[in-house]
């Protein structure tokens, strides 16, 4: 996907332009200076934990909220000065925020009586979104009358039928159960495509934002940590927060060798030299290796770099297994795909060899 | 039918207290509406339409009836004023309910106390307040003189507008509070939503704020109009005597007329009255809900 993506970006306009942009609450600063792009057509995502700033700059995009420095432009057009309603930006509410007082289609068309679409256009247009999110028949209910999921479809069809330059999804999946979520994710998807909407979508789920994304925006501590697309982030986090936050990561510390170009020569715990990728490292300095479970191969599958330790906890998780290896002083977390029939896994307490390829480790600063 | 969670012996004391404080007196009125006037004030046990005939009729030199509105007018004048009144206590109890709610903290505390303040002073002292204000030489009539302005207004006092200013000035608090909770339970995303969806500042307000804060002011219109019915203090005090509504009508027929009967009459229409507003709005509640099950 991501080589897709490349061309899709090439000469792509900018949905959105995050110029400098800060935020403090009294003396709370609740986003550094961030800019970034978000290119037409897209589907990114604002990941991070809560109070990281995500929510913050998605009101701050639909104008809720004023940014403290720098400016936002939508379609190459500065929007620091227009209200809400004057922005061709639509929102999905985390609590969906239906009026309870009129029906669904009366909902739906909200957005587009102000805009004041005449009548005909905007029966057509209701019609239309109902069909897309399927509610066809509910059209005369109340918004109580619907269930979690539905309601969910609603806002959607709600926020999609003005047609918005940029739609923004505020942690819409949160309050769905996990069956629901999981549809929910493929069906945003599939709308982004059939829309043509740039999507951007605020979830603390790193799940959620790998499934879904093109790009995704990681933001810790009111800072862009990284921007990337899926791959990217996971196979290369630009630092230990990244590393840490999308998935699961050995940490090991390391003393730095020596620095060349973008690889290092690093000293692991395990007694052995090797040549990683880095970012950030400092010669004659401790730094991080992060070394993702997956990535070591337990048993004998042959790798560059092994050692042996002994197995002290493992748990079977259908696909695959965990383990825990304590090698010397080091516990190190291995994940293995149960795709062999032959094999019956480890036992805790049995000592087994790990090896990894030195490619896949990376060399982060402390 | 036996009704689930209704044990006539566990709700006795109640039903005893409803029997003795509220259908007993009712039922002594009613009975006293259609008895005859007593002799010397009273009334005797002796049917008759007499009270509610003298409603709409008066008796002529030559024992006919001829059609007299003078208590129609009362009447007409108390419903009048009462919704005059209703009306514009939502008009101010929004904005002011709105505002308050708007407030932070130890802010907003404070402001809620002041609308209930009025409460802890007697009602015909806050009533008097408004006697001098607006009487002659009074608070409005001295200073506007003082400054030249005007020359001389006169007292503003003994009219409809005078009796108008002390019923709102009696009962807004009562809209007030009602209306300040369904605005404070306004979740804050929908106001947002609506925004969001291109709705102005008026369109926000009209088809999303005050549609959702109904009840509230559904709940303030009766907590203001049916006092407003049966008020006596404002009419007596602000409209001087000269303009009567229900409450001093009863009051005077209990009293100095003592003609115990017609006043029990009209004691009964405004019963009627304030009946017919609480089954208007239990219908409509009941309506809504039917609509939402």
């Amino acid at each position: 996907m991501s080589g897709t993506l490349a061309d899709k970006t090439a000469d792509r306009g900018k949905s959105v332009e995050i110029k400098a942009v800060s935020k403090r609450f009294g003396s709370f600063e609740a986003l550094k200076t961030v800019s970034f792009d978000i290119y037409d057509n897209e589907f990114f995502t604002l990941l991070g934990p809560s109070g990281c700033g995500k929510t913050t700059l998605l009101r701050m995009i639909a104008g809720f909220e004023r940014p403290t420095g720098g400016d936002i432009a939508l379609k190459g057009k500065n929007i620091d000065s227009l209200p809400p309603h004057k922005r061709r930006v639509n929102t999905v509410f985390q609590s969906y925020a239906l009026f309870p007082h009129m029906t669904l289609e009366e909902n739906i068309g909200f957005g587009l009586q102000n805009l004041g679409w005449d009548k005909e256009r905007q029966r057509e247009r209701v019609w239309q979104m109902l069909q897309m999110v399927h509610m066809q028949e509910f059209r005369l209910r109340k918004p109580t009358q619907l269930s979690g999921g539905q309601r969910q479809r609603i806002a959607l069809a709600r926020a999609l039928a003005p047609e918005p330059e940029v739609l923004l999804l505020d942690e819409p999946l949160s309050a769905l159960d996990l069956k629901l979520r999981q549809a929910m994710r493929n069906e945003l998807q599939a709308l982004q495509r059939q829309t043509g909407i740039t999507f951007i979508f605020v979830t603390h789920d790193q799940q959620e934002a790998m499934d879904m994304s093109d790009r995704i925006c990681v933001l810790g501590d009111g800072q862009v940590q990284q921007l990337g697309t899926p791959r990217e982030i996971y196979e290369d986090p630009a630092n230990r927060f990244v590393a840490d936050f999308i998935g699961e990561s050995n940490f090991l510390a390391v003393n730095v060798l020596s620095v060349a170009g973008d690889k290092a020569k690093v000293r692991t715990p395990f007694g052995f030299d090797i040549e990683a990728r880095q970012k950030a490292a400092q010669p004659k300095t401790r730094a991080m290796l992060s070394l993702r479970p997956e990535k070591i191969t337990i048993g004998d599958r042959g790798a560059a770099a092994t050692m042996e330790g002994e197995i002290i906890q493992q748990n079977y998780l259908g696909t695959h297994s965990q383990y825990v290896v304590r090698v010397g002083e080091t516990d190190v977390l291995v994940t293995s795909a149960n795709d062999r029939n032959d094999t019956m896994g480890y036992e805790v307490g049995e000592t087994v060899s790990l090896g990894f390829d030195p490619a896949s480790a990376r060399v982060l600063g402390e | 039918m036996k009704r689930p969670g209704f044990n006539f012996w566990g709700l006795l004391p109640a039903q005893l207290i409803m029997l003795l404080t509220m259908i007993i007196p009712i039922g002594i009125i009613v009975v006293v509406s259609f008895s005859t006037r007593g002799a010397y004030g009273g009334f005797d046990y002796i049917f008759s339409l007499e009270s509610y005939q003298r409603l709409l009729f008066s008796v002529g030199w030559t024992d006919e009836l001829e059609f007299n509105p003078q208590y129609l007018l009362i009447i007409g004048r108390t419903i009048l004023l009462a919704a005059t009144t209703t009306a514009i206590c939502l008009l101010i109890s929004f904005p002011a309910a709105y505002f308050i709610a708007q407030r932070q903290g130890q802010l907003k505390v404070i402001l809620l106390y002041l609308v209930t303040l009025p409460f802890w002073v007697s009602m015909i002292v806050r009533v008097y307040a408004w006697l001098i204000i607006l009487g002659k030489n009074g608070v409005i009539d001295g200073t506007l003189s003082k400054l030249g302005i005007v020359d001389n207004l006169g007292s503003l006092l003994f009219n409809n507008g005078a009796m108008l200013v002390g019923l709102v000035y009696s009962y807004v608090p009562l809209m007030i509070l009602p209306v300040y909770a369904s605005i404070e339970k306004l979740d804050p995303a929908l106001i947002e939503a609506s925004h969001d969806l291109y709705g102005g500042r008026w369109k926000t307000l009209f088809r999303v704020i005050a549609p959702l804060c109904k009840p509230g002011m559904v709940a303030g219109a009766v907590l203001v109009f049916i006092p407003s019915l049966g008020a006596v203090i404002e009419p007596m005090l602000l409209g001087g005597g000269k303009k009567m509504m229900m409450g001093n009508l009863i009051l005077n027929q209990f009293g100095m007329d003592r003609n115990w009967p017609f006043g029990a009459a009209v004691a009964v229409v405004m019963m009627g009255l304030v009946m017919a507003v609480m089954i208007l709005n239990a219908l409509r509640a009941a309506r809504k809900q039917a609509e939402t099950a």
